[in-house]
């Protein structure tokens, strides 16, 4: 749980702002339960910038939802800033961002950003140059008045993007928020999330299955397995800041993606020592269900 | 960054007159086919020698309408009267109920279904029964018909708009710590609206109906209702056509009052976006 000078936005001496111990989590469903994670624990510290990262319907989405309190925990415990998840959601204490932009149809890209403010009930005055500051930082200024459907998509998730850091949230949570977008468009939003992070500060827990965005991205890649969704391995990644198109190019880069990549293969070759077969019938009863 | 300053500008927005304008000249062939069929239609009765009893001419009811003016408009001020105050009753009464079934599950098991139930009964066969309740003379026993007509498809709609959220929107005001009336005002009635409209539209065009249609059952004489039957009855058809010109008319202008103020309100709205050429 080291945090590197090359990781973080601040000191490591900070507390740590999510505090994950002992979490499992089984859904109900009709067709019965299903085990999305067990014996998660992890410590983020502020400042960081963690990735996970698994296969689909390994509960990296779950363990995000987890954190920003959209779902409770079966037994475990979740602490955001040292308070009960449920606390720091009441607290407003992180933004965050899905796949899909959900934005309003009926606001325009200003009026979007600001709900969340008006939701807090800010003044009308403080909204305004709030909004104003987000859609500066997401570079989006020229397009305050527009309604979502005037954008293209990469631009209307920059605008949920200023949308969660409306309120300087302590964490974003980013639900695979490229995942729907081209690559193209993806590798410039990676930049400009990193450059996003390094200028507001804040701590950012990134679910994504794009392995080069996680290791582009992150200073800490959290590798989970598929169902029951663990921790594998938590690789450090010491690529230097800012990170550019070119450290894309770089043989450490490639090393990287290489570590992460045999994290998330290494599982499957676990599985078959004593007791997969168990854990496998598991994993083909549960498939088809709540990831 | 670069790509993003390039492209969109602001949806134009003109005037309310020229939007007017260009709507008007947007519906020129539908005028042209009007006039032509009006034409074509005198042309043929005239060729044809058809009695006016079976047809008359658009000009013979043209000169109905001039004629029977009194009488006729005060049929239809009755009318409107019961169409539109039933379709307000109705209307809010529906959307109403819609927000109290939409707030709790359990009401909405039991409510729902009896009204979609409700809105496929013939409601107008009812309207002898308003006029033994409320009186044959009383207007509201065809206002209650009208209301019947237009409660249901309202109720349903409005439920609908305020319970069929993108459950993501949820999650993210629920992110926002946002209270069950900030959901309401900032997300479950926006969404409802487009719902809203299209009921408005079609209630408008049931209000009418039910009034008309309940009046021929019996009740006052000066409604457009009777002045069908008994024109009819009389064999002066110029004087039915007549009347029924009003109500189509009368009909045309409510949905069409709906159809701008739904542009006013929800100009987001997808079915509202102009059509790029």
């Amino acid at each position: 749980m080291t945090t590197t000078d090359t990781g973080t936005n601040q000191g490591a001496a900070a507390r740590p702002v999510v505090e994950i111990a002992g979490v499992d989590k089984v859904f109900d469903a009709s067709g019965g339960r299903t085990k999305a994670l067990e014996g998660i624990d992890l410590r983020i510290q502020a400042g960081e910038f963690v990735s996970l990262i698994g296969p689909s319907g390994c509960g990296k989405s779950t363990l995000l939802r987890l954190i920003g309190d959209l779902t409770a925990p079966t037994t475990g415990t979740v602490a955001i800033n040292g308070k009960p998840a449920r606390q720091a959601r009441l607290d407003r204490d992180y933004g965050i961002v899905f796949q899909a932009p959900v934005l309003f149809d009926w606001r325009t890209v200003q009026a979007n950003v600001a709900l969340p403010l008006e939701v807090k009930g800010l003044s009308r005055a403080e909204r305004d140059e709030r909004v104003r500051s987000m859609l500066d930082l997401v570079e989006l200024s020229g397009f305050a008045r527009h309604y979502p459907y005037q954008l293209s998509g990469g631009m209307q998730q920059r605008v949920s993007i200023a949308r969660a850091l409306a309120l300087e949230p302590s964490i974003l949570l980013m639900d695979e928020p490229f995942g729907a977008l081209d690559e193209m468009t993806r590798e410039r939003l990676n930049s400009e999330v990193q450059r996003i992070w390094q200028q507001t500060g804040t701590t950012i827990v990134f679910v994504t299955h794009s392995i080069p965005e996680a290791v582009f991205l992150s200073s800490r890649v959290v590798v989970m397995s598929p169902r029951p969704g663990r921790i594998v391995r938590v690789i450090d990644i010491d690529l230097p800041r800012p990170r550019t198109d070119d450290t894309r190019e770089t043989p450490r880069y490639f090393e990287l993606i290489t570590e992460v990549r045999e994290a998330l293969r290494g599982r499957r070759g676990d599985g078959d020592g004593a007791g997969a077969g168990i854990a496998s019938a598991e994993r083909t009863m549960a498939e088809g269900a709540v990831g | 960054m670069t790509a993003a300053t390039a492209g969109f500008t602001p949806r134009e927005r003109g005037s309310m007159l020229t939007r007017i304008g260009r709507q008007v000249r947007g519906q020129a062939p539908a005028i042209a086919v009007f006039f032509t069929v009006l034409i074509g239609w005198e042309a043929f009765v005239a060729m044809a020698n058809l009695q006016q009893f079976i047809l008359p001419r658009p000009s013979a009811i043209a000169t109905a309408l001039a004629d029977d003016w009194t009488i006729l408009s005060t049929a239809a001020g009755n009318t409107l009267y019961e169409a539109l105050g039933g379709l307000a009753i109705g209307v809010t009464a529906g959307v109403l109920t819609a927000f109290a079934v939409s707030r709790w599950a359990r009401l909405r098991d039991a409510v729902l279904p009896i009204a979609i139930g409700a809105s496929a009964v013939p409601i107008i066969a009812a309207a002898p029964i308003m006029s033994n309740w409320f009186g044959i003379l009383n207007p509201f026993a065809k206002m209650a018909i009208v209301i019947l007509l237009t409660y249901f498809p309202m109720l349903i709609s409005v439920s609908r708009g305020l319970t069929q959220v993108d459950p993501a929107t949820l999650e993210l005001m629920e992110a926002s710590a946002a209270s069950e009336w900030q959901v309401l005002r900032k997300v479950r009635i926006p969404n409802a609206l487009p719902y809203f409209f299209t009921a408005l539209k079609v209630c408008t065009t049931l209000s009418l109906i039910g009034a008309v249609v309940a009046e021929y059952f019996g009740g006052s004489t000066e409604v457009l209702g009777r002045v069908i039957v008994q024109s009819s009855s009389r064999l002066r058809f110029d004087i039915t056509w007549a009347a029924i010109a009003i109500a189509a008319i009368s009909g045309i202008v409510m949905y069409l009052v709906a159809l701008v103020v739904e542009r006013l309100v929800i100009p987001w709205h997808a079915s509202q976006r102009s059509r790029e050429p």
